[in-house]
């Protein structure tokens, strides 16, 4: 989130869109609900009626995939009606950018694809620059080549006609939507986005946040009390996992993983620590060689000297352009490329789409870790339905894993707020906590390498690691401190002293840091702020509802981030009744600025975006692999064999793994008519592993169930609480069947088209509760992160004479 | 000074965050379910599910209503299962003066299935249960434990949207007035249910036929024959 829960109450209007707040996130809820008793709209845009909808002034039904339709129109309805913040467009944004001749738009397409690989040529989108290495600007934005032209360009095509036949939405309801939200264009209104898995899910997930972030821009909405772009993090500290990189494609901190094309720290550095030319740029990612070093330094200890490029050669490189994504990951196992593994608190059997390859790809491996609370259908997967075990070569190992209440330990949550948990009570039985198992198991791969040598042992040997596993050290640590006395920005340190914020982070190996955004947390000894309950405020932070003293939070205790876009370019903030910064007399008053500088006005003032090289807030981005500007395309399995907007009918750049058992319906399959989408609820907790062992919840929701509209129930002869069998391409599913007026059938293209939808919690190692839903879905992903396209598929649904995964 | 309950089902997710959250504060075990075509379960209140939220959906004039209700004992002021319950074993079912909760008590276990089938049935909203392995009368006893230790009920304490409120009834219904007035706005047909009978007071948003049967005492008013005979069929049974 760019903003923190309790903000959404200062919000005027509440686009919900892609998430199902209320049953996911139930505490958003509250102040959800407090933003409206104060007059916002709350408007919930999603296939079904939920839980969520349920509380909301509007809701509207669309076609799941097709949420940039959706926004295009709305992009095209704010440009036209001239609804946007133009002060805020013209200062804070790139939309004078000069885009430069490279750039093309044609029929959906983007200049520099290559088909043979699937990929764009990036730099054929890059800004037009003059001679000081600037990018070229019209302040006027009548360039027919600026950013602003371009973008009103790219979205007059989605018009009410056009956007309405393919997602399904009346033009009525579309221009409820368009003038509720739109209308928070104001500077002194704001509007917030909530989203989560469903617009991230899909194989143009990345592009569908891009769009929502650009309509806030457009808006003037990012940075201001009541505004931001809010991905509603899950419980399991999804935020934290992201933050410390429990993806492939990062080191912690958000730093890019290293790769064969910088086989040395130098090489690294070049190419990945921008540079601008502008002196009112920040451009904060020139500090990037300060977090690599002292994350190096964390990981290597005294080992990493400056003189062995702080041990980076030892980290492992990956192939440049080569995807090592989960969804990857399990392709190479099915085809036999992956010899053995660990798996913690994640349960691929049963959430990683196409289970069916999924399953079948562990009983390839040799051997299989899995670190669990429960046995769940991963680490029983050598007794699956279908599987006897005895053809099963795996050795499985399964760690019993203590609960958070049973561990210290720390989460972040959706508002990057870092709080620490206290151990409640001892762990049952022989479970530990998971940061134990990987302490102790690496002590004694250490050991082996020690005693018995190996092959390329220095990345093992050199680590700097633990004789215990003990959670404060590990969040002093990530915080980090100084390894020799030395003297930064003035002020000097003891070695052992821990460091008080990341502007103290060097490169020359004077500091450790496990991750930049976190140090500041713990910046004295005895004093981890991730431990502060103190409720105190002032009455400014009141009326903001910010807790400024309660637990800490990322960056440098900043609650609303980019807040340097809530003033204008003097420091006085577009809201005064809400104001999130302000400058007063000489500084800065509220919230944690983004950096000391004084307004973008002043002489030594800064731009506000200053994580961007150009410090602008990017209405075109061509720092995405699937194009600068987000397009409409349809999902990897559509019902419509064409859309109104280009010829380009899925994501050109679209990740499909290829096995054997990657089979998609083609587009408007007659055998698969209509469109599945996967989702969660309150009672259970993804897939389904901790909650289905947990009987209060169990007993709230015991079986997998299939919602769908009382017109498709007439149409197949089905009733409410019938067995089920519903069927893709790939599998097919037993479930029970709620008919319900929650489900609207939509017209696309002038045809009708059913959607159903159905949770994917529920897994065979609890008995009767059904099995995978994820059974029924494709290996198919976004290009630029892989996340698999859980939210819409094709299928067919029948009545059952019999089932045999439920209980009846 | 009694104690209170106000529901406002305008600011309930369903999340049923209350009906855990009693369960496992009374630590009770579960019942066996089956999905049956609905969000509701277990489907009714048992001896270990003294709160259920209702699931009811409508499709009005175009408009979807997914109505939200927590059910539970409405601590009657005048409780009929404690005139009945004194009538057949005294001190079964009691009223706690200081917070007016009515409670059931190890006595109840003297009360025949019968008796407590009629209490049961002379409930206005058909709340009491027998626990068939204890022999108990059962339902909601308002965390009498926790009030009494200065705390508020679980399923108050555990509701995020501001839902479940607890208090002094007179607080309790100046806010459900007030909150009252507000909803009206959005939801012209909005009422309260029976706030002057009872001390579980709830907000709905919908007339009262589009809830389940039991959500208030008149939504089916027995004539006035059935009712004298409901009256009369236990003292008839005591009789003889």
């Amino acid at each position: 989130m760019t903003q923190h829960w309790i903000d959404i109450k200062n919000a005027n209007a509440i686009l919900i869109m892609g998430s199902n707040a209320a049953e996911h996130h139930p505490i958003s809820f509250k102040w959800v609900l407090k933003a409206q008793d104060d007059g916002a709209t709350v408007i919930h845009v999603d296939p079904k009626f939920s839980r969520t909808s349920a509380r909301c002034d509007l809701h509207v039904p669309l076609r799941s995939g097709t949420d940039i339709a959706f926004l295009g129109g709305m992009m095209k309805y704010i440009i036209e009606k001239n609804l946007f913040q133009k002060y805020y467009v013209e200062n804070y944004t790139n939309a004078a950018f000069i885009v430069g001749d490279g750039f093309e738009f044609k029929d959906g397409m983007f200049s520099g694809f290559d088909p043979a690989t699937k990929k764009y040529d990036q730099k054929k989108w890059a800004f037009a620059m003059d001679d000081k290495g600037l990018p070229k600007k019209d302040p006027t934005l009548k360039d027919p080549r600026c950013v602003f032209q371009l973008l009103k360009k790219q979205y007059d095509r989605y018009n009410l006609d056009d956007v309405s036949a393919i997602t399904g939405v009346s033009k009525e309801n579309l221009l409820k939507v368009y003038d509720a939200y739109a209308a928070t264009g104001k500077p002194d209104k704001a509007g917030t986005m909530m989203y989560a898995l469903g617009w991230t899910q899909h194989s143009v997930g990345v592009q569908n946040i891009r769009l929502g972030a650009m309509i806030q821009l457009m808006l003037g909405n990012i940075g201001v009390a009541g505004g931001g772009v809010n991905a509603l993090r899950g419980e399991p500290n999804v935020q934290g996992s992201t933050d410390h990189a429990i993806l492939w494609h990062i080191m912690p901190g958000y730093n890019n993983v290293p790769t064969t094309n910088w086989p040395t720290l130098e090489d690294y550095m070049k190419g990945n620590t921008p540079k601008s030319n502008d002196p009112k740029s920040v451009n904060w990612w020139g500090n990037r060689p300060k977090y690599v070093v002292s994350l190096l330094k964390a990981w290597f200890g005294d080992n990493a000297t400056a003189e062995n490029g702080f041990c980076y050669g030892l980290l492992p490189k990956v192939d440049p352009g080569v995807d090592y994504a989960s969804m990857v990951l399990f392709d190479k196992m099915y085809k036999g490329k992956v010899r053995g593994g660990f798996i913690y608190g994640h349960n691929p059997a049963q959430s990683m789409p196409h289970t069916h390859k999924i399953r079948k790809a562990l009983t390839m491996l040799d051997f299989l870790v899995v670190g669990e609370a429960h046995e769940t259908e991963t680490a029983a997967f050598w007794r699956q339905p279908g599987t006897d075990p005895k053809d099963v070569k795996t050795e499985v190992f399964l760690l019993p894993s203590c609960q958070r209440g049973e561990k210290d330990g720390t989460i972040s949550n959706s508002g990057r707020w870092h709080m620490w948990h206290h151990k409640g009570y001892e762990p049952m039985g022989v479970s530990k906590p998971m940061g134990w198992m990987v302490v102790e198991i690496m002590k004694r791969v250490r050991d082996l390498y020690a005693r018995e040598g190996g092959a390329f042992p220095e990345p093992i040997a050199k680590l700097d690691w633990y004789e215990t596993y003990d959670p404060d050290l590990l969040a002093k640590k990530t915080n980090g401190w100084f390894t020799r006395d030395c003297t930064v920005g003035g002020k000097d340190y003891k070695k052992g002293d821990q460091v008080p914020s990341f502007p103290s982070l060097t490169a020359d190996g004077s500091t450790v840091s496990l991750n930049w955004l976190y140090c500041g947390g713990y910046p004295a000894a005895g004093k981890n702020l991730s431990k502060r309950r103190d409720l105190s405020q002032d009455a400014r932070a009141a009326k903001l509802g910010l807790f400024p003293n309660f637990s800490w939070c990322w960056p440098v205790n900043r609650r609303i981030i980019y807040n340097r876009a809530s003033v204008d370019m003097n420091g006085k903030p577009f809201n005064p009744a809400l104001p999130v910064i302000a400058w007063e007399g000489d500084k800065w008053v509220g919230d944690v600025p983004d950096g000391p500088a004084p307004p973008m006005a002043m002489e030594k003032g800064v731009y506000p975006f200053i994580m961007h090289t150009e410090g602008m807030g990017q209405l075109y981005g061509p720092g995405r692999v699937d194009g600068p500007f987000p397009e409409h395309y349809e999902p990897a399995e559509t019902p419509v064999t064409s859309h109104p907007f280009s010829k380009q009918l899925s994501n050109p750049c679209i990740k499909i793994m290829d096995s054997d058992m990657d089979i998609l319906a083609k587009p408007g399959d007659p055998k698969y008519p209509i469109v599945l989408t996967t989702y969660s609820m309150t009672e259970h907790w993804c897939g389904g592993g901790d909650t289905r062992n947990t009987p209060a919840l169990l007993e709230a929701e015991p079986q997998l169930y299939v919602e769908m509209s009382q017109e498709l129930g007439k149409e197949k002869g089905i009733k409410n609480g019938d067995p089920v069998i519903v069927e893709s391409i790939r599998g097919k599913v037993e479930a029970i069947a709620m008919v319900t007026v929650r489900m609207t059938p939509l017209t696309v293209k002038g045809k009708t088209v059913h959607l159903i939808g159905m949770p994917f919690c529920f897994g065979w190692t609890t008995p009767g509760v059904g099995d995978a839903t994820n059974r029924l879905t494709p290996s198919v992903g976004d290009p630029n992160t892989t996340i698999p396209e859980y939210k819409a598929c094709l299928v067919d649904i029948r009545k059952a004479d019999k089932v045999t995964e439920l209980a009846r | 000074m009694p104690k209170a309950f106000f529901i406002d089902t305008s600011r309930c997710t369903a999340c049923r965050g209350c009906q855990v959250a009693c369960k496992e504060w009374h630590e009770h075990g579960v019942v066996p379910t089956l999905q049956r075509g609905t969000h509701q379960n277990p489907p009714e209140l048992t001896p270990t599910n003294f709160k259920i939220v209702h699931f009811d959906e409508h499709k009005i004039d175009g408009r979807i209503h997914w109505l939200f209700f927590p059910e539970q004992c409405r601590h009657c002021v005048n409780p009929p299962c404690k005139d009945f319950g004194d009538m057949y074993v005294p001190g079964a079912v009691i009223q706690d003066e200081a917070t007016g909760a009515v409670l059931y008590t190890e006595k109840s276990k003297e009360l025949t299935p019968e008796q407590c089938k009629d209490i049961k049935e002379l409930c206005p909203y058909l709340v009491p249960r027998r626990d068939e392995k204890t022999g108990m009368l059962t339902k909601c006893d308002m965390c009498i434990d926790r009030v009494q230790a200065g705390m508020q009920p679980a399923c108050v304490k555990t509701c995020c949207t501001g839902a479940m409120n607890f208090g002094e009834r007179e607080e309790m219904v100046a806010l459900a007035h007030k909150s009252l007035e507000k909803v009206k706005k959005k939801h012209p047909q909005a009422s309260l249910l029976d706030e002057d009978s009872v001390n579980v007071m709830y907000l709905v948003t919908q007339p009262r036929d589009k809830y389940f049967e039991h959500a208030s005492r008149d939504i089916k008013p027995l004539s006035r024959q059935a009712f004298l005979q409901k009256i009369i069929e236990p003292v008839r049974r005591m009789a003889g």
